[in-house]
């Protein structure tokens, strides 16, 4: 059987089965085994019980995207499970392990094509004093991707660890059922052997890369007011921030805690927050404070579907507009967006060192897929972007805190700085930082601010231009990775295509866009929005040279490669 | 304080008739609502059983309706069937739901209120001067106790769960 | 009050909860059911009004008018529903989080400003939505993941800034007695101002623990007051776990005058004539 560059698997089941336990635990075991992947999760509207769907795809390379198709899904039931159809495809190469008491097939597999085999997984664990069904699945799809027991167990028996040898003992025991349910059943697809490789592995969700990152671009105070889909990040940075010697403080609201983040900066501490639409909603006015009084903050927000309330629990690219557009005046800040899991580090970390560099705000715009994705990636390298903000001491003569300067970055005075005192201010200030409504200040600090980002050598990271076909796939965020999926799926087919993410949306940068579009002669832009923000943003402010397509689609599906690289082929 | 302190005054047979029957009532709409909560959360053995035993509570509340002729029960039970400390007696405890509780969970919830029933009309039987509503009261003293016995016998069916039946290795969801 | 006799069950829509089985919340909403059943309230009467969290969930589980609104602003709704509209009744409903934390500030001005209607709060010491960090009314060595070891800080006392602020009515309730808290809600409708009930509804999933609360709750040694200092040292002293009326103020609530006139606007323009 010929080895498949990537395998899927869906593991569905409710009621407290414990179905996301198990596809997140066969993530841990492959990344031991030296596969990557990437593992997200689809749930119902119940805060405990409800049905849920396990999704995990895993290759050899890295991967930061769904499928189209799964090749593998295990019912453990399927009750509601048809809640899930247009998330979860099936075909007629997918292997369906359905239990025969689980409920009806939900109508995305009866009407797939897809292969049945009925394991009766319920009655199989009753037969085990304690044992549960979701052990069963797990060595039923242990042994169809070609685990071992051992393998399949160790990531169950580290989380059964405070429950007992009772616990331990049952779950090895349903996962030994399982393999041997499995044992007769052809399943056709294997991965490749995983590549030797140095680095070590990783099992981390965006949300946890993302905080990480935070701390190595030298955040060391966090304010905290928890929404979904954002709230880890906070809990991660709660007891790590104070190992490194920083402070986290929960705020009463998202006003609360942006204020409280200015504040901090302020006082010379480099300070983040992290929340999702509404918050950020609520943070713009602050936003055009620390963006007038030049103190560098950094605001994440992790996207999910909107406008308003909209779906707190999936994904969308919906808020760039507010990112880019939303404070009111002109004030110019910056914009970046990881591009996966593994680049939340980066994005983050890079994100501290340029606020600090340039005494800006920046918000990051991660998302909900990346955020709450779990990813088995290799350690991400250490680089070199540590918040270094330019700071007044040996203060002598009089203090101007927004001074112009050949960068337009002023050395900022930190209180306790003798000779140094300032106030800073929203209202427009002069160099002095003292209020002033004269025409001349005005001009000279907002040209200043825009200067000091439009002058600023970003380098090679401010997007990820691949490629150097005559049709570019332009994207952003987490649809990234899916796009450069589809890239290599269309040059399988003869078509040469590129693909440019942009990681720095604001500034924009339009000589480098132009570098990067040279010889393009079809433009395909690619967005999880119902408007086309990204599209019309682009059009705003870069020279599209060519004719331009728009694949937009709001959430809450995932944009997979499969539909990507169908929107480049139909485009001869 | 005793089971039944703040249970309503029942003055004559009607009156008796009445409770009773809001008590069948109260039951049904109890179980009912369990029922639908764990549809809502995927625990269909628990639909059934709840299903189950609303359907049986109707069924009392019929017969005691029967038993009532011409009065109208529904309407003097709105007037006087004030139970002081909230639930009447065989409404099962909402707070002892859990979405992964399990058949023997269900039938001790009825059990529960099988025996607060018992223990109502026991008392009633003890402190009313009026003979009819002393007859009525010792029949239904008599089919609640086999409504305990009942429930006894379905629980043999039912091994008490093992420590673990609550253990969900999926963390809660955060929908909002 | 109206000549139709109403039961609970008129007030409950057909939308099933997503409360987990076990939340103190719907013995609340059973409470809504007969508390407006008693008051003999035509549904369409009557608007409940929320914002975030599982307690705002409750107007889409009644079969009145609701609006889901955006976080901590309920009251600030509700307050632009009653002064246009002081024919229906306005029963606001939040959580500890949603009601404590980010709308603080809109309680203080709700209480102040005294207009008629009913603020429910469903305080299970938690921020249950969000999967469990503390809210304003945790225990400070209440461990979470958002404050390893605890908060260390004082948890809020709703009451006592109710009545500071000028609520006109203050009572707390526990779910696990539905029929007492629903004549509490019956009471505190009728009772012109602001009315604030607190109810004690313990979170299954987050706060196992609160199970005890049903041996801790007890019956306020009290009779309600309407004298504010009585009432003061009373809520000062209070152990969280009072039940019952514990103020009944004698504020005049606030409602703007009907517009009587509806004079023509020529008259206003006479203001711009040279």
């Amino acid at each position: 059987m010929a080895a498949s560059r990537s395998i899927s698997i869906a593991i569905i089941g409710s009621g407290g089965a414990g179905a996301l336990t198990t596809v997140d635990s066969l993530l841990e075991t492959a990344a031991a085994a030296g596969w990557q992947g990437l593992f997200t999760r689809t749930m119902g509207p119940q805060i405990r019980g409800g049905e849920a769907a396990g999704l995990l795809r895993l290759a050899v390379d890295p991967v930061e995207s769904l499928p189209d198709r799964f090749d593998l899904m295990i019912g453990i039931d399927w009750l509601n499970a048809h809640r899930f159809g247009a998330e979860i495809k099936a075909g007629n190469q997918t292997l369906v392990i359905s239990d025969p008491r689980g409920g009806d097939l939900p109508p995305m597999v009866t009407q797939s094509g897809a292969r049945v085999v009925e394991i009766p997984m319920k009655e199989m664990a009753k037969a085990i004093p304690d044992g549960r069904p979701n052990m069963i699945a797990l060595g039923i799809a242990g042994r169809l991707l070609g685990f071992t027991v051992e393998q399949a167990f160790a990531p169950i028996a580290k989380r059964l660890a405070d429950k007992g040898p009772a616990a331990i003992e049952a779950s090895l025991a349903g996962i030994k059922v399982g393999f041997g349910a499995a044992a007769g059943i052809d399943f056709g697809v294997q991965l490749a052997a995983p590549k030797p490789s140095k680095a070590r592995r990783w099992l981390l969700s965006g949300n946890e890369a993302t905080a990480l990152g935070a701390i190595r671009g030298g955040i060391r105070f966090a304010a905290a007011y928890p929404i979904t889909p954002a709230t880890e990040i906070l809990e991660w940075l709660a007891p790590n921030l104070t190992k490194v010697g920083g402070t986290l403080l929960q705020a009463e609201d998202e006003l609360a805690a942006i204020n409280m983040i200015i504040g901090a900066s302020y006082g010379g501490t480099p300070a983040l927050t992290a929340t999702s639409g509404p918050g950020l909603s609520l943070m713009i006015e602050a936003l055009g404070l620390a963006t007038s009084a030049e103190i560098p903050i950094v605001v994440v927000d992790v996207m999910r579907g909107g406008p308003s309330t909209g779906i707190p629990t999936k994904s969308e690219q919906g808020d760039l507009n507010i990112a880019i557009y939303g404070m009111h005046g002109d004030a110019p800040h910056l914009v970046l967006a990881p591009q996966s899991v593994g680049d939340c580090v980066f994005t983050t970390q890079w994100a501290t060192y340029l606020a600090e560099a340039l005494q800006a705000p920046a918000i990051i715009l991660s998302d909900q897929f990346m955020g709450q994705s779990r990813a088995a990636i290799e350690r991400p390298a250490d680089v070199a972007f540590i918040g270094a903000r330019s700071i007044a001491s040996e203060i002598s003569g009089p203090y101007m805190r927004h001074a112009m300067t050949a960068n337009g970055v002023s050395p900022m005075a930190i209180p306790g700085t003798r000779g140094g005192q300032y106030t800073a201010d929203g209202l427009t200030h002069s160099e002095r930082a003292t209020p002033t409504s004269g025409a001349a200040d005005h001009l000279a600090q907002l040209d200043k601010r825009r200067d000091k980002l439009d002058r600023f050598n970003f380098g090679d990271h401010w997007a990820s231009v691949e490629g150097a076909g005559d049709l570019a796939v332009i994207t952003w965020g987490s649809l990234t990775g899916a796009a450069r999926e589809a890239v290599a799926l269309a040059a399988a087919d003869g078509i040469d295509a590129r693909m440019v993410a942009p990681r720095l949306l604001a500034p924009v940068l339009p000589e480098r866009m132009a570098a990067a579009l040279a010889g393009v002669k079809r433009i395909l832009v690619v967005e999880q929005t119902h408007g086309g923000q990204f599209n019309k943003f682009l059009r705003a402010h870069y020279d599209l040279p060519a004719p331009v397509r728009v694949f937009n689609r709001p959430g809450p599906l995932p944009i997979t490669a499969g539909e990507i690289h169908r929107a480049i082929a139909v485009w001869r | 304080m005793s089971k039944t302190a703040g249970a309503p005054k029942v003055a004559n047979l009607n009156d008796l008739l009445a409770v009773a029957y809001q008590i069948e009532i109260d039951a049904v709409d109890r179980y009912k609502l369990l029922a639908d909560q764990m549809e809502t959360h995927n625990n269909p053995d628990l639909v059934k059983i709840f299903r189950d035993l609303a359907r049986a509570e109707g069924i009392h509340g019929e017969e005691i309706r029967r038993m009532a002729g011409d009065f109208d029960v529904a309407a003097r039970a709105r007037e006087i069937a004030k139970f002081e400390k909230s639930e009447s007696p065989e409404e099962a405890d909402l707070g002892s739901a859990h979405y992964m509780m399990t058949p023997w969970h269900a039938l001790q919830l009825s059990l529960a209120g099988e025996e607060r029933a018992l223990a109502y009309f026991t008392s009633i039987v003890e402190n009313t001067k009026d003979p009819k509503v002393k007859t009525l009261a010792a029949e239904l003293v008599e089919e609640e106790a086999e409504h305990v016995q009942l429930v006894h016998r379905l629980l043999q069916r039912y091994p008490k769960p093992s420590k673990n039946w609550a253990d969900d290795l999926d963390p809660p969801v955060s929908q909002e | 009050m109206s000549s139709v006799a109403y039961k609970q069950a008129d007030y409950k829509s057909d939308v099933k909860p997503i409360w987990c089985p076990g939340c103190g919340d719907y013995h609340v909403l059973m409470s809504f059911g007969r508390a407006f059943a008693q008051l003999g309230l035509p549904p369409e009467q009557i608007a409940v009004i929320s914002g975030i969290g599982c307690s705002s969930r409750i107007p889409a589980y009644t079969n009145c008018y609701g609006f889901h609104g955006v976080h901590g602003r309920s009251l600030a709704l509700a307050a632009g529903l009653k002064v246009t509209r002081p024919d229906l009744t306005v029963v606001v409903a939040s959580g500890d989080g949603d009601g404590y934390s980010i709308g603080g500030n809109h309680f203080l001005h709700a209480c102040r400003r005294n207009i008629d209607m009913t603020y429910v709060v469903m305080d299970n010491h938690i921020y249950g939505m969000t999967k469990g960090q503390p809210s304003p009314t945790t225990e400070p060595e209440f461990d979470t993941a958002l404050s390893p070891g605890g908060t260390r800080v004082r948890p809020f006392h709703p009451l006592v800034v109710a009545l500071a602020s000028g609520a006109n009515f203050i009572a707390r309730c526990f779910s696990g007695d539905p029929n007492q808290t629903a004549d509490v809600l019956a009471e505190a409708i009728k009772h012109p101002g602001f009315s604030f009930i607190e109810i004690l509804s313990p979170c299954v999933t987050f706060r196992p623990d609160e199970k005890a609360w049903k041996d801790q709750v007890h019956p306020a040694p009290v009779t309600e007051t309407s004298d504010q200092g009585k009432a003061a040292r009373r809520l000062m002293t209070d152990d969280g776990f009072n039940i019952g009326i514990l103020y009944r103020g004698t504020r005049t609530p606030y409602q703007p005058a009907a517009g009587a006139t509806n004079i023509d606007l020529s008259e206003l323009e006479k203001d711009f004539e040279l």
